[in-house]
């Protein structure tokens, strides 16, 4: 098992006929169960044509409802994301993963306050994984979004990041020293995003087949802390913790829009002591977080 | 993106926010000016720099007098400012705002901003106006009042009532208070502002609430759509080379250390600067290359960090995804002859096509030292340079 994809997942990519979208729809077809994976693309000036073998359709819900998908990975560009979101929520998709860097926070805040809304009444409830994040893959079945296939392995680590290079940093030592991941999955930089590091902890603590878990998380906002703390009242398995940003000055953005330092709670020391203090094996040194998770099996 | 508080109080006006009537002055002769066609017997001389805690640097000065007018004035433009929030070097002041005075009964505090937990737009309002907002909050959290905001609803009459008579502002003046609240909670939302914070908001002695000072940053996101406040970017108050980097679609800034760092990813770009310091040294600099760096924009991104006088030595992190080893090695390799680099180098790079890359670093010729974990890079650069 795995947590939110596997090798039977149907998935929609909009924003497949874009450079972006192109280059990392073939990548991903690529990998592992790919070629079965990826089942539809959204353009609507494009329905009916076809790109990679794979349909394209005029709306998330035609792709939908002609191929069964479930899930959806955007890659439009920042001005229209926050639409083809909801697009993808209006077609009650299961996940959405949102790759798009540097969508405007208003158009974040409207489109989450609308999903809230379309759960209060009763519509079916639509995860969002994003945006300004690497995707999410569960190796050597299926990986949805721009992270490097070839450095994961099958396994029973599950590793959790808002950032994409920290999580293939992370992913990179577990393969080296032989051990294979579950799922990895990145929640993304932006200030107002879906998934957050509480969730993927609640899924890979209910996964059979995850025996331990890397969480990473970086200065700035609650996410961490309120994960650390979730995790101290009901997580069963071990955790190794990193925060990246000790050294991140106040009041700067660190190139995520959400690494920003506004408060005391935000800091990574702060945020270090929570998670040691939740009982997470906790490193200040990002070198050491296979070694470390290895020692605790 | 910051802008000075004579800009704020424009878009506050825009959205009827009552502000007291000032004249934005680039010179001496200008605030004089400015204060006699204002009339009245008091005015306000305030320095116009993007960093706060101003008044207790001594750029913020009553004068009672034209003449004290002219000497606050010519005191205050060409300083450098320190406060809190500049660093000790200070920031120099080149534009002055001068404004009437005013007869202030009370002060309250009030601010618009994203709240990441609700996912709404949180206002907030205190009695504690005036005041370092983060003390208030630390030491008597109770007296700061928020009230949550969907976005499709905006802020409703009744929320605003709440905030106003919570604070404690007086009957007569509540519904000023309400209209001034809606004024920025609208202001903030139309602007795509991440913060719009007006610290003190007064009570005049005749009732009048009017807001005396004006603090916005902006989502840098949504730039692209706000070519009104994009105008108002004033690149005086920049770091240069910050400034420098985003031309080239770099993330950088500044710190004090003397270890330059390149990395791709922010995340791993924060972790390789926290490893830095682990192991006894201090980053000179965060940079983000970014997912597709180019040769070009390596050697752009090492001339940026070498013109940093404090830097000693450079470690590069990548690890290769999308982003080829290749790609940067060769980049690297091109950078450090361009640039005749005569610090040391360590380059630790993984993943995609890394062997490649190695072989490109040692081929060069050049004394580039090679490390295999982050830690083993922070270890070789910290003695490299010690």
């Amino acid at each position: 098992m795995s947590i939110l994809i596997n090798k039977d997942t149907k998935i929609i990519t909009q924003g497949i006929t874009g450079k972006t979208g192109q280059f990392h729809t073939e990548k991903c077809q690529e990998y592992a169960n790919g070629k079965n994976c990826f089942v539809a693309g959204v353009n609507p000036k494009k329905a009916g044509e076809s790109i990679f073998g794979i349909p394209i359709f005029g709306s998330v819900k035609d792709a939908a409802a002609q191929t069964g998908a479930t899930v959806s990975v955007i890659y439009v560009p920042p001005p229209g994301a926050a639409a083809a979101i909801w697009e993808a929520v209006e077609a009650d998709l299961d996940l959405v993963v949102c790759i798009t860097e540097g969508i405007p926070v208003r158009d974040m805040l409207v489109v989450r306050n609308k999903m809230l809304r379309k759960e209060a009444a009763g519509g079916k409830k639509t995860l969002l994984l994003g945006p300004n994040c690497p995707g999410l893959i569960t190796p050597e079945e299926v990986k949805i979004g721009i992270m490097p296939g070839h450095i994961h392995r099958k396994g029973r680590i599950g590793v959790v990041s808002r950032s994409g290079t920290l999580t293939y940093e992370a992913v990179g030592q577990l393969t080296e020293i032989g051990l294979g991941q579950s799922s990895a999955v990145g929640t993304g930089g932006d200030p107002i995003n879906g998934l957050k590091h509480i969730d993927i902890m609640r899924l890979f603590n209910d996964d059979p087949d995850t025996d331990a878990v890397i969480m990473i998380g970086e200065i700035g906002g609650p996410d961490e802390a309120d994960a650390a703390l979730w995790c101290k009242a009901n997580m069963k398995k071990p955790i190794v913790g990193f925060i990246a940003g000790v050294t991140a000055p106040a009041g700067k953005r660190m190139g995520h829009a959400g690494a920003l330092i506004s408060g005391g709670a935000d800091t990574a020391d702060a945020k270090l002591a929570i998670m040691e203090e939740c009982g997470f094996k906790v490193t200040r040194d990002p070198s050491e977080m296979g070694k470390l998770i290895k020692a605790m099996l | 993106m910051k802008i000075h508080e004579y800009q704020g109080k424009e878009l506050l006006k825009k959205f009827g926010v009552v502000v007291p009537r000032g004249v934005f002055c680039p010179t001496v002769e200008d605030a004089v000016k400015a204060a006699e066609s204002l009339g009245g017997k008091v005015w306000v001389v305030k320095a116009q720099i993007h960093a706060g805690g101003r008044g207790k640097g001594g750029g913020v000065k009553v004068a009672k007098s034209l003449d004290e007018v002219r000497q606050y004035a010519s005191q205050i433009l060409g300083m450098q400012l320190v406060t809190h929030q500049t660093g000790p070097a200070g920031q120099k002041v080149r534009r002055l705002l001068v404004e009437e005075g005013a007869d202030i009964r009370k002060e309250y505090y009030v601010a618009a901003l994203t709240d990441r937990t609700t996912q709404k737009v949180a206002m907030m309002a205190s009695s504690e106006g005036g005041m370092d907002i983060e003390k208030v909050a630390h030491d008597t959290p109770e007296k700061i009042l928020k009230v949550f905001i969907d976005p499709e609803d905006g802020l409703s009459d009744a929320q605003a009532t709440e905030l106003a008579v919570g604070i404690g502002v007086p009957a007569e003046s509540v519904a000023q208070a309400v209209a001034a609240l809606k004024g920025l909670y609208r202001c903030y939302m139309e602007t795509d502002a991440s913060l719009a914070e007006i610290n003190p908001l007064i009570l005049e002695g005749n009732g009048n609430i009017k807001a005396i000072d004006a603090k916005f940053n902006f989502d840098s996101n949504s730039l692209y759509r706000q070519p009104e406040i994009v105008a108002f970017r004033d690149l005086d108050e920049e770091d240069p080379d910050e400034l420098e980097a985003s031309k080239h679609d770099l993330s950088y800034i500044s710190l004090d250390g003397n270890i330059g760092c390149l990395v791709n990813g922010a995340g791993l770009a924060m972790a390789t600067m926290d490893t830095i310091k682990l192991f006894g040294a201090e980053p000179a600099n965060f940079l983000d290359v970014g997912g597709g760096a180019t040769t070009e924009k390596v050697t752009e991104a090492f001339q940026i960090m070498l013109k940093n006088p404090k830097v000693k030595g450079i470690l590069v992190n990548i690890f290769g995804g999308i982003m080829r080893c290749d790609t940067i090695a060769t980049g690297v390799v091109a950078a450090a002859r361009e640039t005749h680099l005569s610090v040391p180098l360590v380059v630790r790079m993984k993943g995609t096509n890394e062997d490649i890359g190695k072989k490109i670093l040692s081929e060069s010729g050049l004394p580039i030292i090679t490390a295999d974990s982050m830690a083993e890079a922070a270890t070789k650069i910290v003695a490299a340079v010690s």
